[in-house]
């Protein structure tokens, strides 16, 4: 036996919370997320009102002391429906990106460490679904499924596996002619256990970072979709669809579109923080670059 | 027969080709290399950087799909092995890979590392496999503590004797080592040689050992291949070689790698040029273009490989 003089360094610091410590912004971002998400978990708490309550006399009020952000046209609490309609938004985000993700990247691994023939085939029908517009795809797929919650998630997860192919597919051929994967093959792995266990945990940062932002997407287009009424139908509160009722009555009450907008507009801002924070955080070289 | 043989082993790359992409070309990275390993031995394959050597060794154990040629192991022929025979045959025939860096999972624990070839042959119980794990680890000179910890915390050496644990742990009968110590500083180097040669002795090991470095060669090999530009141009006792080199290419290496020692001072060799591109070889001889003794029948026809002395081989139209 050979004696080793070195000692072995002592552990690195956690680089990725380093990173994120460094960036405030990050913060606000991760701060605003956890907001929206306890404000979905205790709606039934925080809610003032009945989301789905109707009183005709209290009908398209403003902002009141006792409807903070208004009411709609059935006399509904703006801010009771705002609430319980973070729960399908985050849901409906969640869920498809969740789909997307893991049938997506699978392909793509797949794709990507096969090569070939399978390879370009893969590719050929991803840019062949890449250059429908998502919204257009969802669109597409919604109508063809029926309007519900179930199948509004199918579809934005369909309308988004593409993209994941891709992300999934690039890193996997880098990491294909890695030394540690080869070796993996000289020591009789399976294909299946390689990208599994050895390529897929390499990989997964990149694909977690473009999930967080494909998730602003996905509420986007549930918000469009629920909008043109192809979304979760009424009366389950969505934000999507909270703008759609509000539109007919813009002019004369404007906190029916504004305050679901702006609920919209900060969770996907939240999002899209946290995704360029963490990509920011997974790889040095790109900060500063937007 | 036991051991490795390797006859007439081609590798060709295509680069290019396909939609848009120009011009197809073939890469002739390895040409016509042939050798064997008796069980036991040590064979090295030495050559400039570009030569094949690398290329070769892969192709060796399938890690790149041999274009040609007959590579057996036990009789075993390994090009046309099952899935299942070449399983078996993984367990027999290792590799240590050149960058300690790149070759072991920055995400797996050292633990994971060495139990998971045991895991996937279906060596032992969890209880046995740990033991195996634990015994090869202090083989290779490393402290129990490094068991639970990440690649990234270990120094170059360190990782390079994981890489190793990582090749004896199925208790192989061949290892090929492609440049094993040429990414570490010069005292490592001596570290992980020493390390080699008492696992060599130890355990009746083959080696099938690919290096640049006549020095690393001439200390632990019994037979020496030397390779240019994808063919094998001189085989032969390791000592035989280095004392009376036989092809020019095989004198200028050895002029190119002094020995330190005032009284046999050497003049540099004027070596004229680069090694030609595997892609667009020259014809002949692939070493004419820039051999000192080259005449007109080298750049005609390839020389066929002739016995000049017992178990010596040099492929050239001087002998």
């Amino acid at each position: 036996m050979t004696a080793v003089t070195e000692t072995i360094p002592a552990r690195k610091p956690n680089v990725l919370l380093q990173t994120l410590n460094r960036n405030r912004l990050s913060w606000v971002g991760i701060g605003l997320l956890a907001l929206i998400l306890l404000s979905a978990i205790f709606a039934p708490l925080l809610a003032p009102h009945d989301p789905l309550q109707q009183n005709i006399l209290n009908r398209l009020e403003g902002p009141s002391p006792e409807f903070w952000l208004g009411t709609d046209s059935y006399g509904r609490d703006v801010l009771s429906r705002l609430l319980y309609g973070t729960r399908v938004s985050l849901l409906v985000g969640f869920l498809s990106v969740l789909i997307a993700m893991t049938v997506g990247s699978a392909i793509g691994i797949f794709a990507g460490y096969v090569g070939g023939m399978v390879d370009q085939l893969i590719m050929g029908l991803v840019d062949v679904m890449l250059s429908f517009p998502t919204l257009l795809l969802g669109l597409m797929v919604a109508a063809m499924l029926g309007a519900s919650l179930e199948n509004l998630i199918i579809a934005i997860a369909i309308t988004e596996t593409a993209p994941f192919v891709r992300i999934a597919r690039a890193p996997t051929i880098s990491a294909k002619r890695k030394e540690y994967v080869e070796a993996g093959r000289a020591l009789g792995f399976s294909p299946l256990r390689i990208m599994g266990v050895h390529i897929l945990p390499n990989i997964l940062s990149d694909i977690v970072v473009v999930a967080s932002l494909w998730m602003a997407s996905a509420i986007r287009t549930e918000a469009s979709l629920s909008f043109i009424g192809l979304g979760v139908q009424p009366p389950t509160p969505t934000w999507g669809g909270m703008i759609r009722e509000g539109f007919e009555n813009i002019l004369s009450s404007w906190w029916l579109v504004v305050f679901p907008s702006l609920a919209i507009l900060l969770t996907v801002l939240a999002l899209n923080i946290l995704g360029d924070a963490l990509r920011d955080a997974i790889d040095p070289k790109l900060k500063g670059e937007s | 027969m036991t051991g490795l043989k390797v006859e007439s082993l081609k590798k060709h790359f295509t680069i290019g080709g396909g939609f848009l992409g120009g011009k197809a070309r073939t890469v002739r990275a390895v040409e016509n290399v042939s050798l064997s390993v008796a069980l036991g031995s040590c064979v090295g394959l030495v050559g400039e950087s570009g030569c094949g050597k690398s290329t070769a060794s892969r192709a060796i154990l399938r890690l790149e799909e041999p274009t040609a040629g007959r590579v057996t192991f036990d009789g075993i022929d390994v090009a046309s092995a099952s899935p299942a025979q070449m399983r078996r045959l993984r367990q027999r025939m290792q590799f240590i890979f050149q960058d300690p860096y790149a070759s072991l999972n920055s995400r797996r624990s050292i633990r994971k590392t060495l139990e998971e070839p045991l895991k996937v042959h279906g060596i032992g119980d969890p209880a046995e496999r740990r033991d195996r794990a634990e015994a090869i680890l202090s083989e290779v000179g490393l402290p129990q503590d490094a068991m639970d910890r990440f690649p990234h915390e270990f120094s170059g050496g360190q990782r390079q004797r994981i890489g190793i644990a990582r090749a004896l742990v199925l208790e192989p009968d061949l290892v090929v080592a492609d440049e094993p110590v040429s990414a570490l500083d010069v005292s490592v180097q001596a570290q992980i040689l020493r390390l080699l040669d008492d696992l060599r002795d130890k355990r009746t090991l083959s080696f099938l050992f690919v290096s640049h470095d006549l020095g690393v060669i001439r200390h632990f090999c019994d037979t020496t291949c030397v390779m240019y530009l994808g063919h094998v141009v001189e085989s032969g006792p390791t000592q035989e070689i280095m004392d009376d080199p036989a092809h020019p290419y095989t004198v200028l290496l050895r002029q190119s790698s002094p020995i330190p020692d005032p009284a046999n001072r050497v003049d540099p060799p004027r070596i004229a040029g680069e090694i030609p591109s595997p892609a667009n070889p020259p014809s002949g001889c692939p070493f004419h273009t820039r051999c000192p003794r080259a005449f007109a029948e080298c750049r005609e026809s390839m020389p066929a490989a002739k016995e000049i002395a017992p178990g010596r081989q040099v492929a050239c139209h001087l002998f």
